[in-house]
């Protein structure tokens, strides 16, 4: 599962993993946060110059992710201690974690890395309360994708579990 | 479960009268900017924007919508607040003026200044910034843009779909007159 165009597709079951996340160090991973949904942001580096920082973008949404009780996870390979500098320069509170050693491990299992660069793809995951995949989009490494996408897949995610209920 | 959704890059909230609109009404071209005042590349687009609208004045017009990045920008929110308690007395286009002219002067020291300066009383809108009056105003613009795909500031939307070209005037004379031509 190195190729980018392989990224894990909807209905499969999220692979398990914990990774070191900064400020702290302390392993996380999706399946602390069963029950919640769970975006994976996979992107190639920290520091990498995207017009329109997406970490960044996506702690300043925080209050929206908050509505659905989402949990975001950051994913690149770099090591704790530059995720720690770049959290701190951008004020960003989630979790980055350092697909670091073995470097792009868990990137790689998601079908979310890029073998020639060495770092992760700019990749969005979205897990359901269960860890399974419920959406996932792939963007060229140069595009920041935002996140409507990812509140449109939480808007049906919550929708779904409506009719469940219902 | 469900099929992968498009990531889509169109403006999803129409323009209305609440919004902050400079140019004529029966514009065929409306550019819709989501802008952070604090925000240097958005500091780099407002003379070009400014340009832009002279020189096509019969077909663009500009709305502004808050997008305050805060986590990097700590008085991103503060003048977006600002400039809406500007708006709701008629000032808002002096006030986003006077920011975007002044963007290293946005800490509250300055920014009173510049309240003043726009001809308006400071310490009433200093009490409705601290109250948080108009933050509800600044957070609907800012979620409707991140429905819409704004990914960044400046993010443009050009009659509704997002610019993804450059800011500098030849750029936006292209996209709007592509626009205007469509």
């Amino acid at each position: 599962m190195s190729d980018p165009n392989g990224l894990i597709q909807p209905g499969r079951t999220a692979p398990d993993f914990t990774l070191p996340a900064t400020p702290d160090g302390a392993l996380t991973g999706p399946q602390q946060f069963r029950g919640r949904p769970v975006v994976l942001a996979f992107y190639p580096a920290d520091w990498s110059p995207v017009c329109g920082d997406q970490m960044s973008l996506y702690q300043s949404a925080a209050p929206v992710f908050a509505q659905y009780q989402a949990v975001v996870l950051g994913v690149s390979v770099d090591s704790i201690w530059s995720h720690r500098a770049f959290a701190e320069s951008r004020g960003i509170e989630f979790p980055l974690l350092a697909d670091f050693e073995p470097k792009g491990e868990v990137s790689r299992r998601y079908g979310a890395y890029q073998p020639q660069q060495g770092e992760a793809a700019r990749a969005l995951v979205v897990l359901d309360p269960t860890g399974t995949v419920t959406w996932s989009h792939l963007s060229p490494p140069d595009v920041n994708p935002g996140a409507d996408g990812i509140f449109d897949a939480l808007d049906q995610l919550a929708a779904d579990r409506k009719v469940m209920a219902g | 479960m469900t099929t992968p959704l498009q990531v889509t890059a169109r403006l999803r909230d129409p323009v209305t009268a609440d919004d902050h609109i400079r140019g004529p009404a029966d514009a065929a071209v409306t550019i819709v900017e989501y802008g952070d005042f604090q925000c240097q590349f958005c500091g780099a687009a407002y003379p070009n924007l400014h340009e832009l609208l002279r020189q096509r004045a019969d077909t663009v017009r500009l709305v502004y919508r808050y997008f305050p990045i805060a986590n990097v920008h700590p008085y991103a929110e503060r003048a977006a607040e600002t400039a809406e308690a500007a708006a709701v007395r008629g000032r808002f286009w002096e006030m986003h003026d006077w920011l975007y002219e002044h963007q290293d002067q946005l800490d509250p020291v300055h920014l009173s200044l510049g309240v003043e300066q726009v001809g308006l009383p400071p310490d009433e809108l200093n009490a409705e910034v601290e109250n948080r009056t108009h933050a509800d105003r600044v957070r609907r613009d800012f979620v409707g843009g991140i429905r819409s795909g704004v990914n960044g500031t400046p993010t443009l939307f050009v009659n509704g779909v997002r610019h993804d070209g450059g800011y500098d005037l030849p750029d936006l004379l292209t996209a709007a007159d592509a626009a205007a031509n469509a």
